[in-house]
């Protein structure tokens, strides 16, 4: 017997199998980041200052902005192989990798710049929660990158062979990224405006 | 086509048995681990209960095998006794009961439950086994680093633990690995469970078990993470020298602490508690589900009130995210706060109670069979409800305050875990294994093994609740003998620990059994059990995709002695009669 | 994954497009506001708001949760439930003190 559902959805539920996963694995993200907000929040309500204009808000806007141009390529790269386009595809889901690089060079001299002046974690609860929540957020980046990648290259192979599966798993990933944006989404003003 | 399902060409030995994508052979390598992860924590609790019952005594034979370190002249070390007790709780939970429960019977009998061929995702769930070892190892590696193992007991509150010995840093990592397993886990479940139900597996004719892992799934996949961004918090304080959790001010042995302080160590509680009550439900669910499948088989009766028990197994998941602080209730809430989590406690003990009543009612009118899984399941609801009752007075703040951190709280916990959980999980390897197997377990070593370990548990815990009442804290190396208080109930510590080693040696027959049953057990038929469900309905051992040909299910999962039926037991998958 | 026809997906990208261009919006509206120094409460209803209004547009359509199954819901629907408990009851915690 093979395992059901995995390209043709169950009439029931009316989905695939890695459709529900990967929902059900955000679910636990959302858990995950939402743990660090509420800290966020307990540590900022306790604390007797919290510090202002200490970051870098222009780069990170811009920063905020090449995530949303990621998700729209990305968007883009799926429907493309919706639409059977698969030299767009490479085209968009190359532009997502290489916004992600993008991401990662403004965090790289956004983190550069407050480690040469001395503002490290131990500093304050205020640069704790910053490079944590930053930090694991960029960790998620660089994982939905590799994962992107793969599926840009030696992964790509599969729209040969099975391109309804090969769509269905850039949906997939697309959710993914998605959510990394979204995460940041709320990441950005929490920590940068208020 | 996924990857593993290589139909026509053999797997090698590493892709069958070690790497395996087969949910059966998974199944399999988290019972053995979970078996010998719980036999090496009892281990620990049994050279613990030597020091508490005879303090300052040196350890017979092994005491010298311990080391300068950790033993002295075989005499235990405090330090010692802390490491012992955090790694005792941190292994029966999460390297013990969890990966049995879920891991092992979960990922074994689920998809044949619900005629699947295996589990959606049999990749990711090679991962979390595999990932659990790591974690498994990585706790085992700690007792070995400068320092010794976490000692800051297994619920790590700093700022104790943020200043604690290296150990307490590959604790954390540890605990990452675990997590991350039981993440991969869960989503595999739940997917599984919901997509590759059989043809006329409808949500309510699910077996109970199946009903009590779903639940279980959702409560690891939503409870875990807050827990896994406060070990990456710890982490940083230990490492990057953040002050997440502690505040400002702090003095260690006269120095103050060069950090920037205004932390909070609440933080931790909160998080680590939100994790942590779910958790104990994680615990007890799969435990029902197991008792319940052992004792409408062996009633030869439908479960009276499955519907309730299955709304109350909902309502318990969801319950069990709101009711954690009342582990907190000493630290200071106010009012609202405080009556909002004991309003929520009281209001959680229902559900649990309408499934112990089910399962007592379904007992009423039965043919019972007192085979020896059935001896476990019996044995469970009043254990179960002994451990229950006992929580009451924790869940009330009034009543908490002369309790909390005594012995009492270690009395309830353990007998809802220990003759609560575990007999369950004896009841299942006992009930399953001729599914596996194709033998029994010897009956008349079952029956030593159970009324030997039922005695000792008691003897046990039962003294606990004294001891606790009389005002003995937990966590003392000496097990109170500087306290005045505690001179009263002293004698009791000698008595338990004659009571564990004596658990221990009841356990020898199980283990002695297992391992002759593999071989030598008599052999038996299909279906030994008489069972209705659908795992049975598979060759034994059941083979690669488990079902020739997909199942279709026309019935309830426990239609026993139906009036008019030929037999007294009707398989889920036989059709109606035209 | 049913595959639809080409022309429902030019739909969705005239959709995609209008996200994108109001994601963008929105951005810059927010980090506008943040210069007025508005005081802490309006501050942080404004910039939340404007969050989740992003957050919405990413979610419904990028990820396509607005023509998504009941079982999805489902599932978020609980998540949504349980993070708003970890939000504010440890903050509740918190502020309800004993002196």
């Amino acid at each position: 017997m093979e395992i059901p559902y995995t390209s043709k959805a169950r009439p029931d539920t009316g989905l695939i199998n890695a459709k529900l996963g990967i929902w059900l694995f955000l679910a636990s993200e959302v858990m995950l980041f939402g743990a660090l907000f509420s800290s966020y929040i307990l540590l900022r309500v306790g604390a007797v200052e919290w510090p202002h204009h200490v970051l870098d808000v222009p780069l990170a806007t811009v920063n905020t902005a090449v995530l949303i141009t990621s998700s729209i390529t990305m968007v883009m790269s799926w429907a493309s192989l919706m639409m059977k386009e698969f030299k767009k595809y490479k085209i968009y889901m190359g532009a997502t990798i290489l916004l992600g690089f993008v991401f990662l060079t403004i965090k790289y001299f956004e983190y550069s710049h407050h480690f040469a002046i001395g503002e490290i974690p131990s500093k304050s609860t205020f640069f704790a929660i910053y490079f944590t929540m930053t930090g694991l957020h960029m960790l998620h980046v660089i994982g939905g990158m590799i994962v992107n990648s793969y599926f840009w290259g030696p992964g790509s192979k599969m729209w040969k062979t099975e391109p309804e599966r090969f769509t269905n798993r850039i949906e997939v990933a697309g959710l993914y990224w998605h959510f990394v944006d979204l995460v940041w989404i709320f990441l950005f003003p929490v920590l940068y405006l208020l | 086509m996924e990857g593993n399902h290589s139909h026509g060409h053999e797997l090698g030995f590493w892709r069958k048995y070690v790497f395996s994508q087969d949910h059966k052979v998974i199944g399999i390598q988290y019972g053995f681990t979970s078996l010998l992860f719980l036999l090496f924590g009892f281990t620990l609790m049994m050279i613990m209960r030597w020091q508490l019952a005879y303090p300052g005594q040196p350890i017979p034979i092994i005491g010298s095998w311990l080391g300068e370190d950790r033993a002295p002249q075989g005499i235990m070390l405090p330090e010692f006794y802390n490491q012992l007790g955090a790694m005792h709780g941190t292994i029966m939970v999460f390297l013990g009961i969890v990966p049995l429960a879920v891991g092992a019977f979960g990922n074994y009998v689920m998809p044949l439950q619900i005629g699947a061929p295996d589990m959606a995702f049999p990749k990711l769930n090679m991962m979390s086994y595999w990932v659990y070892f790591m974690g498994g190892v990585t706790m085992l590696t700690s007792f070995v680093m400068p320092g010794g193992a976490a000692n800051s007991g297994w619920t790590s509150y700093p700022p104790l633990s943020d200043i604690a010995t290296i150990g307490q840093t590959v604790w954390l990592i540890g605990m990452v690995f675990l997590i991350t397993s039981s993440l991969l886990g869960s989503v595999n479940f739940i997917v599984t469970i919901i997509q590759l139900r059989a043809k006329g597996l409808t949500f309510m004719r699910l077996p109970f078990f199946v009903w009590a892992q779903f639940v279980t799934s959702f409560l690891l996949l939503l409870a875990f993470p807050p827990l896994e961004a406060a070990g990456v918090l710890q982490l940083m304080d230990r490492l990057a020298g953040t002050s997440f959790f502690l505040p400002s001010g702090l003095v260690v042995t006269g120095q103050p602490l060069n950090v920037s302080g205004g932390g909070s160590p609440l933080l931790w509680q909160h998080l680590f508690w939100f994790l942590a009550h779910p958790e104990v439900y994680v615990l007890i669910l799969p435990a029902m589900g197991i008792v319940a499948e052992v004792i409408a088989n062996n009633t030869r009766k439908p479960l009276w009130g499955y519907k309730s028990m299955v709304y109350a197994a909902i309502f318990l998941g969801f319950m069990s995210f709101i009711v954690w602080a009342h582990h907190m209730f000493m630290t200071g809430m106010g009012t609202i706060i405080s009556t909002f989590f004991q309003t929520t406690t009281m209001i959680i003990s229902i559900p649990s109670i309408i499934i112990l009543t089910a399962l007592f009612i379904s007992l009423w009118g039965g043919s019972i069979r007192f085979t020896t899984p059935m001896l476990f399941a019996l044995a469970f609801l009043p254990m179960f409800g002994i451990g229950g009752l006992t929580g009451l007075p924790l869940g009330l703040s009034a009543t908490d305050i002369p309790l909390h951190d005594t012995y009492y709280v270690i009395g309830h916990f353990h007998y809802v875990v220990a003759p609560g959980t575990i007999f369950a999980l004896f009841a299942g390897i006992y009930y399953w294994f001729p599914k596996l197997t194709g033998r029994k377990m010897n009956e008349t070593l079952g029956r030593i093994h159970f009324f030997g370990s039922f005695v000792c548990m008691n003897a046990i815990f039962m003294p606990m609740f004294i001891v606790g009442l009389a005002g003995v804290s937990r966590r003392l190396w000496d097990g109170g003998a500087q306290y005045a208080h505690a001179q009263p109930v002293l004698h009791w510590n000698e008595f338990m620990s004659h009571g564990a080693w004596a658990l221990g040696v009841f356990q020898i027959f199980f283990i002695v059994n297992l391992f002759w049953s593999i071989r030598k057990g008599k052999k038996v038929e299909e279906n030994y059990w008489h069972a209705t469900t659908l795992e049975w309905a598979t060759p034994t051992p059941p083979p690669h995709g488990n079902f020739i040909t997909p199942p279709e299910v026309f019935r309830p999962p426990y239609e026993y002695s139906v009036p008019g039926a030929k037999k007294d037991y009707t398989p889920q998958n036989q059709p109606m009669e035209a | 994954m049913e595959l639809t026809h080409p022309e429902d997906i030019k739909k969705h990208v005239k959709v995609y497009i209008t996200v994108f261009v109001s994601l963008l919006a929105l951005t810059v509206i927010t980090v506008t506001i943040s210069y007025f120094n508005l005081s802490v409460v309006p501050a942080i209803v404004a910039a939340l708001i404007i969050a989740s209004i992003k957050g919405s547009l990413v979610a419904s359509y990028f990820m396509h949760l607005i023509s998504e199954k009941k079982m999805i819901y489902a599932a978020l629907g609980l998540t949504v439930v349980f993070f708003l408990v970890l939000i504010f009851i440890p903050l509740l915690a918190m502020s309800d003190r004993i002196h």
